[in-house]
């Protein structure tokens, strides 16, 4: 009975196009933000952290990078492994190459020095569309891996071939490296990801977002009304490319602390990413965020039940969970191909009019 | 009349004044490999008057438009604009130089609202960088706002207010058509290429539509370019008419020249061939 427009006047048109039109969604959302920064870095331990909140919050930001792209723009990517990795090499070289400096910046800077590899790789996409531009940039996946594989100066020479993340502090906390406290992991994660979230709503909420959406569902139409193809495309590029490259950063400094490029960022990676747009709904920031939940809970669960209730082997469990994962998106796909997002909106449009429907 | 009057400038009979040329095809030939699907057209546009081209089934009328929009570039032929010689330019130069269009088949943006398909229209107007944009700071918010007035006026006019938070692959065709034009005067534009906006419309629909295209010219001044089979609403609507035929042009004039022309009523209504 809460969740109601009726009495929510609006007077301004500011006010009519928030985010969150109706009151209730207003505020359950600020009770979301109290909870996650006031009450859940009170709690988190190390196994909380590192197996849901720590990797929900980064591939939270690589979904919303590849959702602008994708479900925005209308542009397939398959080579968000690939700028993930340029956003974590980036941040590793940046990082031992000036310590001096803040790894806040450090993860900023990686982001855009992956903006400018995601325009580079983008090009194509002005010439070519669909499968083909997929094609293209999974390419891009194949060639980004190789490079971080073959050049040693990329891995500062280490013989292993890996990277490793030093240990970085912010306000005297480290916040990467072996040391690192789960809490400060997990808010040094939400702070970026919140500032993040907040600037793809209003990019997607504005002019520029709108062009984006011209692009996607009629681009001949887009360029009648004036929206120039190219610096739209790229600007998609662009801005999806910096998130992407701004969650590798994190997937490497924060999560994994020690990264083999094959193994972290290969196209697996690409796919899990498009897939939690796909589950989560393709042109939504919420569903970016429900599909990197979905996907990152998932396993977690599983693992829970069969390995630890049901005390099934381990790969048995792992093998299930691909076949749920894989049959789940062909189901997304056929019965709802807005994915968790719609099914969400459906739900308030229904509680919107409860209980009186007619 | 004063001094400035421009040459050839005239009133029509419900007392609009018409300006000068503003947009002017001189000898437009354009070809598709072996096949001509305009050849050596000539015609003027002037400031304020409803100019229709009609002609049988593919004429090359569409085809005309997307010369004049920018989609295809003539082989021959050239193109002035508000007195300058337009050299060949993109659809979104085309848009940004103040000539917008709606599409014969609608081309609406079906994911998004009815009011974002309008707002998009401004685009061209709007200046806010991305970065501004993504912070929602200084002019971001108070230029949203701004143009989201200008566009709720465009929203009254064309009596939409009901579905404006509608998503546009909703609405049924009359709607849709009435939404596509309302996004095309969302950008102001100086002239507005309609592409059968009534094809496919009742009765009751094409009469609404026929008010609005009236309207559009009576209280904006714009300059429309009107494409349209429906015979009644083409000399009831239009100042002057061209009359293309095979890819050439069979007459022009005031809708009684046009009419009265043998060319136009052999091309319509054929010629017997004993």
């Amino acid at each position: 009975m809460l969740y109601r427009e009726a009495g929510d006047f609006k007077t301004s048109y500011a006010s009519d196009s928030q985010t969150f039109p109706i009151k209730f969604d207003r505020i359950r959302y600020w009770a979301v933000m109290a909870i996650a920064f006031g009450i859940v870095p009170f709690l988190i331990n190390d196994y909380w952290a590192n197996a849901v909140f720590v990797p929900f919050l980064i591939y939270a930001i690589a979904a919303i990078g590849l959702n602008i792209l994708t479900g925005y723009c209308g542009q397939v990517s398959l080579g968000t492994g690939g700028f993930m990795a340029v956003g974590a090499y980036a941040c590793y070289k940046l990082m031992t190459a000036f310590p001096e400096v803040s790894i806040f910046f450090h993860v900023l800077l990686a982001g855009g020095v992956t903006a400018v590899v995601g325009v580079l790789f983008g090009l194509p996409s002005l010439r070519i569309k669909g499968f083909y531009l997929a094609v293209a940039t999974l390419a891009a996946q194949f060639f980004l891996v190789w490079l971080f594989n073959k050049v040693p100066w990329f891995y500062n020479y280490s013989a292993s071939g890996q990277i490793t993340a030093p240990e970085r502090t912010i306000f005297g906390i480290a916040v990467t490296g072996a040391s690192t406290p789960a809490w400060a992991k997990y808010l040094f994660c939400l702070v970026i990801l919140t500032g993040l979230a907040w600037m793809a709503r209003n990019l997607t909420r504005g002019s520029i977002g709108r062009q984006w959406m011209a692009i996607r569902d009629m681009d001949i139409a887009a360029e009648i009304i004036g929206v120039n193809p190219l610096t739209t495309k790229l600007s998609a590029f662009a801005v999806s490319s910096f998130f992407i490259g701004v969650a590798g950063a994190l997937f490497f400094s924060v999560y994994l602390g020690a990264v083999e490029v094959g193994e972290a960022f290969g196209i697996q990676k690409s796919f899990l990413v498009l897939f939690m747009i796909i589950i989560g709904g393709l042109g939504s920031i919420f569903g970016s965020f429900a599909g990197a939940a979905f996907l990152v809970l998932l396993p977690v669960l599983l693992k829970n039940i069969l390995v630890g209730q049901l005390g099934w082997p381990t790969d048995l469990a792992a093998h299930i969970e691909l076949m749920i994962v894989g049959g789940l998106i062909i189901i997304f796909l056929i019965a709802e191909p807005h994915g968790l997002n719609q099914l969400w909106r459906v739900a308030k449009e229904k509680l919107r009019l409860w209980p009186f429907p007619h | 009349m004063t001094a400035q009057t421009p040459a050839g400038a005239y009133t029509t009979a419900d007392g609009r004044q018409i300006g000068g040329v503003v947009l002017e095809m001189k000898n437009i030939t354009l070809r598709f490999g072996g096949v001509k699907a305009i050849t050596d057209i000539s015609f003027d546009i002037r400031e304020g008057e409803i100019r229709s081209i009609i002609g049988p089934n593919g004429a090359g009328k569409s085809s005309m438009l997307n010369v004049i929009s920018g989609f295809y570039v003539p082989q021959e032929g050239e193109v002035w604009y508000k007195g300058a010689r337009r050299a060949p330019m993109k659809p979104y130069e085309v848009a940004r130089q103040g000539i917008a269009r709606t599409f014969q088949n609608i081309a609406l943006f079906d994911g998004m609202s009815v009011l974002d398909n309008i707002m998009t229209g401004r685009l061209t107007l709007m200046k806010t960088g991305l970065a501004a944009q993504a912070l929602w700071w200084g002019r971001a918010q108070a230029e949203e706002t701004e143009h989201r007035e200008k566009v709720e006026k465009i929203i009254d006019f064309l009596e939409i207010q009901a579905i404006r938070k509608t998503p546009v692959g909703r609405l049924p065709y009359g709607l849709k058509k009435r939404v596509e034009l309302a996004r095309a005067l969302a950008a102001e534009p100086k002239i507005l290429l309609l592409d059968e906006p009534m094809a496919g419309m009742n009765v009751e629909e094409k009469e609404d539509m026929c008010r609005f295209v009236l309207d559009v010219n009576d209280e904006f001044g714009t300059t429309t370019v009107l494409i349209e089979h429906d015979m009644g609403v083409v000399m009831d609507l239009s100042d002057r008419v061209v009359v293309m035929d095979y890819g050439k042009k069979i007459g022009d004039g005031t809708p009684d020249e046009v009419r009265n022309n043998q060319d136009v009523i052999d091309a319509y209504l054929g010629v017997s061939h004993d």
